[in-house]
């Protein structure tokens, strides 16, 4: 059933930078940036085309896509070069112009205060600006689906923390409950691959595959989860943190305690890192990391700790 | 004066403006009327602007004091995993993934 979209998606995003020509004459060649059962994605000169997930829904993703186009997130989404999405094999195509990655040799020269910033201003995007039919950010549902894949993995000595993390998560972290207590506009997956460079040296946010309404302090959760088990240093946490509340993001309270409000978030993308650890580590037949270690030792300490709980906050 | 316990000749000192009196023979001391409350009060203005407690010694940290939750890793955790190249592989793929 599955077909490879990569022959076509080469055609695609060579024709899209060529218009008209029937053969590529600039001489460069077309690089594959991801090709993953969640994406497929490749580059041809300035121009990437990314083909979506099996499955993806036209109606969500056009919603998505418009987002990113809107005057309103200039400078914040990286816009689309078509507003619609073309189909390839029963996959949806889109097209966006090419952007500089954060260099994944150097994680340490990251832009933290920028990813930071980038984050406030999407966060307080005015709801007259978004499409209707916008869907939920995806961020619960990804975490849920990362749970599922290590049940499905069978049974794993590490196994047993990280479920038991889960299974004391309020509802709607767990994807079992609408996300109602929140509405701001997310990004549902924020890591350091989000990121790129535009021509003018801005960085913006990139893949609006998981955008959508919801709690905005899941988008600051992985760095929290991160620092929470110990992996990034505190300055660089600290500097992610503040540049975020300088920036007015509502997700937090500009000078007090954000652990309130990270609490949830942070302890869902950390069972979610912990289950993909595991469920991958499985299928090469490796064993765990002592980084992938401290992810699971941080489950394992949620247990004697009940999740915290902010104002506003539903159970 | 004379030490009132071995009779031996007593010092003079000055410890920040507190006259005590020390035997030269057995080191007793002897405190005057309102001598002791004064060291007292001088030892409590001195413990109050001391230093804060090292930081443990593997992760020199620049903000000691940024909050973390009851479930974070113990203070220093794996901190400094850009120094190890293990670490730095591992997590730095994990920065950049889904």
């Amino acid at each position: 059933m599955t077909v490879d979209v990569l022959p076509g998606l080469t055609a695609k995003v060579r024709a899209a930078v060529h218009p008209g020509a029937g053969a590529c004459a600039c001489g460069t060649d077309t690089s594959v940036l991801a090709d993953r059962a969640d994406g497929t994605v490749v580059r041809h000169a300035d121009t990437v085309a990314k083909a979506h997930a099996p499955g993806t829904d036209v109606g969500e993703l056009a919603a998505r896509v418009a987002v990113a186009a809107h005057p309103a997130l200039d400078g914040v989404l990286l816009a689309p070069l078509v507003s619609s999405a073309a189909e390839l094999h029963g996959r949806l195509v889109t097209f966006w112009p090419y952007g500089t990655p954060v260099d994944p040799e150097t994680p340490e020269a990251a832009p933290w205060e920028e990813a930071a910033t980038l984050l406030a201003r999407l966060h307080r995007t005015p709801e007259a600006v978004l499409p209707s039919g916008l869907p939920p950010m995806r961020g619960p549902a990804k975490a849920a689906r990362a749970v599922a894949r290590l049940r499905a993995a069978g049974p794993h000595p590490a196994a047993g923390p990280v479920l038991r993390a889960w299974s004391v998560l309020p509802a709607w972290a767990r994807n079992e409950a609408p996300m109602e207590h929140a509405q701001a506009l997310c990004h549902g997956d924020l890591h350091l691959g989000q990121l790129v460079r535009d021509p003018g040296g801005a960085w913006l946010l990139i893949d609006i595959d998981d955008l959508g309404l919801g709690e905005p302090a899941w988008d600051l959760a992985r760095p929290a989860a991160w620092f929470a088990c110990g992996l990034l240093p505190p300055e660089e946490w600290t500097r992610f943190l503040t540049a975020y509340q300088k920036a007015e993001g509502p997700a937090l309270p500009a000078d007090t305690d954000p652990w309130p409000a990270l609490d949830v978030p942070a302890r869902a993308l950390t069972v979610q890192t912990g289950a993909l650890a595991i469920a991958k580590a499985m299928a090469a037949g490796r064993a765990l990391d002592e980084v992938q270690l401290a992810v699971i030792d941080a489950c394992d300490r949620m247990a004697a700790h009940p999740p915290e709980l902010a104002p506003g906050f539903p159970t | 004066m004379q030490c009132p316990k071995c009779r031996a000749p007593m010092h003079t000192y000055n410890r920040n403006g507190v006259q005590i009196e020390q035997c030269s023979g057995c080191r007793g001391i002897f405190l005057d009327y309102g001598e002791l409350e004064s060291l007292t009060r001088l030892e409590s203005q001195w413990q109050q602007p001391a230093p804060p407690p090292p930081a443990a010694p593997a992760a020199p940290q620049a903000y000691p004091s940024a909050p973390a939750p009851a479930w974070g890793a113990p203070h220093g955790g794996h901190g400094g995993h850009y120094g190890h190249k293990r670490h730095k592989k591992s997590f730095g793929h994990m920065l950049f993934s889904s």
